[in-house]
């Protein structure tokens, strides 16, 4: 353990940020949840009680009759604002006084950095260029992540949760998201960050950043496997096992959205469906082929002339 | 109002002669007015009613008015749902982001004072901002810092409107918008990064950058690019950097991004976007819950 190394690597100006992100973003997932938490017992307490759904204002705080609904804004809403901005001043004084912006040696073209690295938020797509081709990692899967987000709101057709925090009524919703933010996005900058270091290698947390390690992995594409040869044959091959595998894995939601989700499916039209299945098929295939090229040391499913997948 | 100051002690008398010839200061003193006649007196002038245009004792009439007649405070409504003010509900996430922008748009200006974007100049720029410019290391510190305290925030408000369901009729539309100023965000902190010339800088944009040299039929090495005809000196990296490799030109074109173009893009969404939290109906909740039983489809 390079305790050492941990320290130089969390204590570097650029990463407290990412520190912080690992601070926060747990902090706001349990808060989310608490909420959450809350609401769905008083649904629970609805469902059972016809009564209490007359009555009840259906929001679990504190609230009695003859109390107004809203509250001015002059002063309730803006002393918050007001303590709010003196916080984060205060906040972000504090931290430009103890930290200093890092500032390297001057731009010098014929000097690689190793690791070279992009800004911190972008590591997470970084990361992915070990697992893609530079267009699918750099072009086409954010394209889609942006894409994937717009299309969120038309997509999901649940017409509960509106406004409130609710787990058990926006379960696969829930889930899905936060997936693909927290492991997919989040995780992913957090690896790129602490974990891969000179030549872009894995480095466990505590391991000493050797900049004359060599790797001697070797990968394979997925046709090396079968001992598949000749262009056409291992163009076949690519485009057969990640069609089989979209497939495969469109059929098992698909079957698991009918039988478990049927009133989603009901409220779907086709084109609401099909994007959200495509959707998702991608999100699980970016995994599969993560967990390929870590665990089975496979480099690509799919291999052509001109990309490869 | 002025409650303390109505009923000053009188004040002791001054003997006519020597500091108050023939008895003018007391003359004066009798006709002087207490600080509370003078503020009522400065509100009936012509100068203050056309600043402050209500008054400013405390009725639900001037609370909405103090919010409705300000240009600052206009944004908001004049009331808002009791809950919404809970921390727990929106985290305050969107606010601080925007407080966050507002802070970036301060910095940045008084930085572009001491910035020349060209190099060689941009580097020993920083090095005089961190040395001789008077608080301008704190400068520099407070903008970098909140830049990347700017992209957390603003991917934690994006969660925070996903958790609460936010995105859901009628707020589809200004999601996207979100989503517009989630990527705008990141770009302006990506522009920035250039900036410095210095090591750190530079590799990342030209990783960064590299990506574009693979974008399918757009990039000299992404597929099908090589067969449309692109070569690194036409192709979409080379529109980015202005060359085919980060240099003096691609220095100059994320400085007019990261001042100019995209603080305008990003400014034109924010309008939308706080726009349309009021056209949609304010914020969103907390909502009165719904349940499954009730949903008729």
């Amino acid at each position: 353990m390079d305790w050492h190394q941990v320290w130089e690597l969390v204590s570097l100006p650029d990463n407290v940020p990412i520190v912080l992100l690992l601070l926060m973003v747990p902090f706001y997932t349990w808060l989310a949840f608490r909420e959450a938490g809350r609401n769905d017992r008083l649904i629970a307490a609805l469902e059972l009680d016809p009564d209490m759904r007359k009555t009840h204002h259906r929001v679990p705080y504190p609230w009695k009759p003859g109390w107004p609904k809203t509250v001015h804004v002059w002063p309730h809403l803006l002393k918050r604002e007001f303590l709010a901005a003196i916080i984060v001043t205060t906040v972000m004084i504090v931290w430009s006084i103890v930290l200093d912006a890092p500032l390297e040696e001057p731009a010098n073209p014929s000097l690689t950095m190793n690791p070279s690295k992009a800004p911190w938020y972008f590591l997470g797509l970084q990361e992915l260029l070990v697992y893609f081709d530079p267009w699918i990692a750099g072009v086409v899967l954010p394209s889609i992540i942006l894409m994937g987000l717009m299309a969120i709101p038309y997509i999901d057709v649940n017409p509960l949760g509106n406004g409130y925090y609710t787990w058990k009524q926006r379960k696969f919703a829930i889930a899905t998201f936060l997936f693909g933010f927290l492991v997919l996005w989040v995780l992913l900058v957090i690896i790129g960050t602490f974990i891969r270091g000179p030549g872009w290698l894995w480095f466990n947390l505590g391991d000493t950043w050797d900049h004359h390690r060599v790797d001697h992995q070797v990968n394979y594409d997925l046709h090396d496997f079968f001992g598949v040869t000749g262009v056409w044959q291992v163009f076949f091959f690519g485009l057969a096992f990640v069609g089989g595998f979209c497939a495969i894995v469109g059929g098992i939601t698909h079957l698991w959205v009918v039988k478990c989700m049927p009133l989603m499916r009901k409220r779907m039209s086709l084109v609401q469906y099909a994007t959200m299945l495509q959707l998702w098929v991608l999100m699980i295939f970016v995994v599969a082929k993560i967990i390929a090229r870590l665990a089975f040391t496979v480099k690509n499913f799919w291999v052509t002339p001109w990309f490869n997948v | 109002m002025s409650h303390g100051h109505d009923e000053a002690p009188p004040e002791p008398e001054i003997p006519a002669g020597e500091g108050n010839p023939g008895g003018l200061l007391t003359k004066l003193r009798a006709k002087a007015k207490s600080p509370a006649q003078l503020q009522a007196e400065l509100k009936k002038t012509q100068v203050w009613k056309s600043i402050f245009r209500h008054k400013l004792d405390d009725s639900p009439r001037n609370r909405s008015l103090a919010v409705l007649s300000s240009v600052f405070l206009h944004l908001h409504p004049a009331r808002i749902n009791r809950d919404a003010v809970r921390y727990s509900f929106t985290w305050g996430m969107g606010g601080i982001t925007f407080y966050l922008f507002v802070l970036l748009t301060l910095t940045g200006t008084l930085l572009m004072f001491y910035f020349h974007p060209s190099k060689g100049e941009a580097y020993r720029d920083i090095m005089f901002l961190q040395h001789d410019v008077p608080f301008g290391n704190l400068l520099r510190n407070m903008h970098r810092w909140c830049a990347h305290a700017m992209v957390i925030t603003t991917w934690l408000h994006m969660m925070r409107v996903f958790m609460s369901g936010s995105y859901k009729p009628p707020r589809e539309f200004n999601w996207n918008i979100g989503v517009m100023l989630l990527l705008f965000t990141m770009l302006l902190s990506f522009t920035g990064y250039l900036l410095p010339d210095d090591q750190l800088g530079f590799w990342a944009v030209t990783v960064g950058t590299n990506m574009a040299r693979a974008t399918p039929v757009m990039g000299h090495e992404g597929p099908f690019g090589p067969e449309l005809g692109f070569t690194a000196f036409n192709d979409v990296r080379f529109a980015l950097l202005g060359g085919s490799v980060v240099d003096a030109n691609a220095l100059l074109r994320a400085y007019i991004w990261h001042c100019i173009a995209i603080p305008i893009i990003a400014a034109v969404l924010l309008i939308v976007h706080f726009w349309r939290i009021r056209k949609d109906g304010a914020i969103s909740g907390p909502a009165p819950v719904m349940l499954a039983s009730e949903i008729t489809d």
